[in-house]
């Protein structure tokens, strides 16, 4: 019966959600997934109870993996981070391999597919509901999470497939499977990658594609009244968009936003640091707010648990260490040591969890707009503080929002159908009806109220971290040893400063 | 430091030592424009006794942004736009070798501008030549303000051919 729910809410969630018409098409669209999306989560989400909060088990998951790796590679986010600097300069790159991607290029667009709504909707989120504590624990998740990223992208790019024509393919579901196999573990390995791709179509469908269009229409309803209550319609607008980018293969409207983003990205830390300047003075405040709220265990929310349980989830949410996804787009760098994306990988959390999401969490609390149980949560939250110093910052925070939503799309809407064609093989027909879905999705997204969704984009990122840190424990002796290989290189002068 | 040459150089090939002759480096793209400036660098060199390096370079940065899928068939593109720029490159030095005069060529990824001083400083070249606008698509990446940027930078002369 489930099966047969699912299957028609993946094939024809217009026709279902029509069928509803008189209660509303957004309500409809609402009533037709949440039963669906609602066993998935609470499986996902299994949770504990610690000192009296409930702690999904999740997010313990990719914590402890974050720390295991941290102590495995002897902190190597803290003591590699000049290196991965100097990759990323172009200090080591061969002029010979001018034209081929570079380790900032993939850094890049790895980012542009995680810094987006994460960095601004998310904190929203893990203030409101964690109160400013929430801050400390996704700063140290974002940290810890830098040697998960190391470790994974290390392995996209050591088993990516590299084919005839000169493409690549690489990501979780090739490590698990060609890296578990070595080991004579061919079925588990099959077995994971599956499981990963499965998710991952999940995530990009959630994470990736209907929580970016639900906020960013969340967003533009506050600043254009003609599209509240709307969501359905700003939905096929947005779909219409992103088709002509991923079916039509339009790629100049993918280029312009691939430049317009970093632009977006600049102006939102500028005016974060502008706004946390010209609140100086408070920022001790705030900070102790941080500090308090992170141990007190008498603290609004759930006390400090509370405050670490949305830290931990946000962090992982937005900069998605542990999840696989980013090794997806690291594997096509132009390296001839797979080590030197880990370095390069390990400045991604960095930016976006240490660096942006602390700036937006600072603004929020730095502003006092956190006033707890008000109901302003997520983007609203941020974009209350925003406009409390700069009024009008609500619109450039919209476009903003939708610029950084449609990139995090394009970007996930590749994650997905690379986890859709290894499962059912290359071809154009496939790959269209990938498409597709991610279309209708972006529809069902902008829809739906926040909660389910958030709940749906959460659970199926999260599932994906599973078969990835499984496959990550087990793999991680040959990071390490192409680790020492690579260092070895190094202090030998055979892999030297060019540039 | 040897320049790297991805397009290995035609009959003739220089390592780009060789003090006795002079070395001219032109800018090549391909379009009539270019080809005026490799004309007048064959009359020149015809006269001098210089032979000619050709270079054609691809405008591309390493700090630029681009979506996964693009990121996935770099590589494959790389390997076309070579193709592209040897199958402009080739037949046009293996015609100035059989007119006589001894003809080099490369391709490079990168800025324009820098590169072709870079080349001109490893190859010991004694001059620069390149045309002045262009209209394909290649025309404007080699060429676009190239002549400005490359007179204000270049260590050796720049003719630039009208």
């Amino acid at each position: 019966m489930l099966n047969r729910i699912m299957w028609a809410a993946m094939s024809l969630p217009m026709m279902t959600s029509f069928a509803h018409a008189q209660s509303g098409i957004d309500q409809a669209i609402s009533d037709a997934i949440a039963p669906i999306v609602n066993p998935i989560v609470s499986t996902v989400f299994y949770s504990v109870p610690v000192f009296g909060t409930q702690f999904p088990l999740i997010v313990g998951w990719l914590v402890i993996a974050a720390l295991v790796f941290t102590f495995y590679f002897g902190f190597i986010q803290f003591r590699g981070f000049k290196h991965s600097i100097e990759l990323v300069r172009g200090d080591y790159l061969d002029p010979k391999d001018a034209g081929e991607v570079t380790p900032f290029q993939a850094l890049a667009t790895a980012l542009s597919g995680t810094v987006g709504l994460g960095n601004i909707a998310g904190v929203g989120v893990a203030v409101y509901l964690g109160g400013p504590g929430a801050t400390f624990w996704m700063i140290l998740a974002g940290l810890l999470g830098m040697a998960s990223k190391f470790t994974e992208c290390i392995l996209g790019v050591r088993y990516r497939n590299e084919y005839e024509d000169g493409t690549v393919s690489g990501g979780p579901m090739y490590y698990l499977s060609k890296g578990l196999s070595e080991d004579g573990k061919a079925a588990l390995g099959k077995f994971l990658a599956i499981f990963f791709s499965i998710c991952c179509i999940g995530g990009a469908l959630g994470g990736g594609n209907m929580f970016q269009a639900n906020q960013s229409f969340a967003q533009i309803s506050s600043i254009i009244p003609f599209f509240e209550g709307k969501g359905w319609l700003f939905g096929l607008i947005m779909a219409g968009i992103v088709g002509i980018v991923i079916i039509g293969g339009i790629k100049s409207i993918a280029r312009v936003t691939e430049k317009v983003v970093p632009a977006m990205a600049a102006i939102y830390v500028g005016a974060a640091l502008i706004i946390i300047l010209m609140n100086i003075g408070s920022l001790p405040a705030a900070f102790g707010a941080i500090f308090a709220g992170a141990f007190a265990p008498t603290a609004v929310a759930g006390g400090a648990i509370g405050a670490l349980i949305q830290g931990f989830k946000r962090a992982a949410f937005s900069n998605e260490a542990g999840i696989g996804s980013a090794s997806i787009a690291h594997s096509a760098v132009q390296t001839k040591h797979p080590v030197t994306e880990g370095y390069v990988a390990l400045l991604e959390p960095f930016i976006d969890t240490v660096v942006i999401c602390t700036m937006t969490s600072l603004v929020i609390i730095i502003t006092g707009s956190w006033i707890p149980d008000n109901g302003v949560t997520g983007i609203a939250l941020t974009a209350k503080a925003f406009e409390a110093s700069f009024s009008g910052f609500g619109y450039i925070l919209a476009i903003a929002a939708v610029l950084f939503a449609f990139s995090t799309m394009i970007s996930w809407s590749y994650y997905g159908l690379k986890a859709w064609t290894y499962m059912f093989g290359e071809g154009q027909a496939k790959e269209i009806v990938f498409k597709v879905i991610f279309c209708i999705f972006v529809v069902i997204g902008s829809s739906m109220s926040l909660g389910p969704v958030i709940d749906f984009s959460d659970a199926m990122i999260f599932a994906m971290g599973i078969a990835n840190i499984i496959g990550l424990y087990m793999l991680m002796p040959k990071v390490k040893a192409l680790l020492a290989d690579y260092k070895e290189k190094l202090a030998s002068g055979e892999i030297k400063k060019i540039n | 430091m040897n320049a790297p040459t991805f397009l290995q150089a035609g009959p003739g090939g220089d390592d780009g030592r060789n003090q006795m002759a002079e070395i001219y480096i032109v800018g090549v793209d391909g379009t009539a424009q270019s080809r005026r400036a490799v004309d007048y660098a064959v009359e020149r060199a015809k006269k001098s006794g210089a032979s000619l390096h050709l270079a054609l370079v691809l405008e591309w940065s390493p700090f630029s942004f681009h979506t996964p899928e693009e990121l996935a068939e770099r590589h494959k593109r790389r390997e076309q736009e070579l193709q592209r720029a040897n199958d402009v490159l080739q037949p046009l030095a293996d015609e100035l070798n059989k007119a006589g005069v001894k003809t080099t060529f490369e391709t490079r990824h990168g800025h324009a501008a820098d590169l072709l001083c870079k080349i001109a400083t490893d190859k010991n070249a004694t001059q620069i030549i390149i045309g002045r606008t262009g209209d394909s698509v290649i025309a404007q990446r080699l060429l676009g303000g190239l002549a400005i940027s490359l007179v204000q930078v270049a260590p050796v002369p720049v003719t630039i051919v009208p």
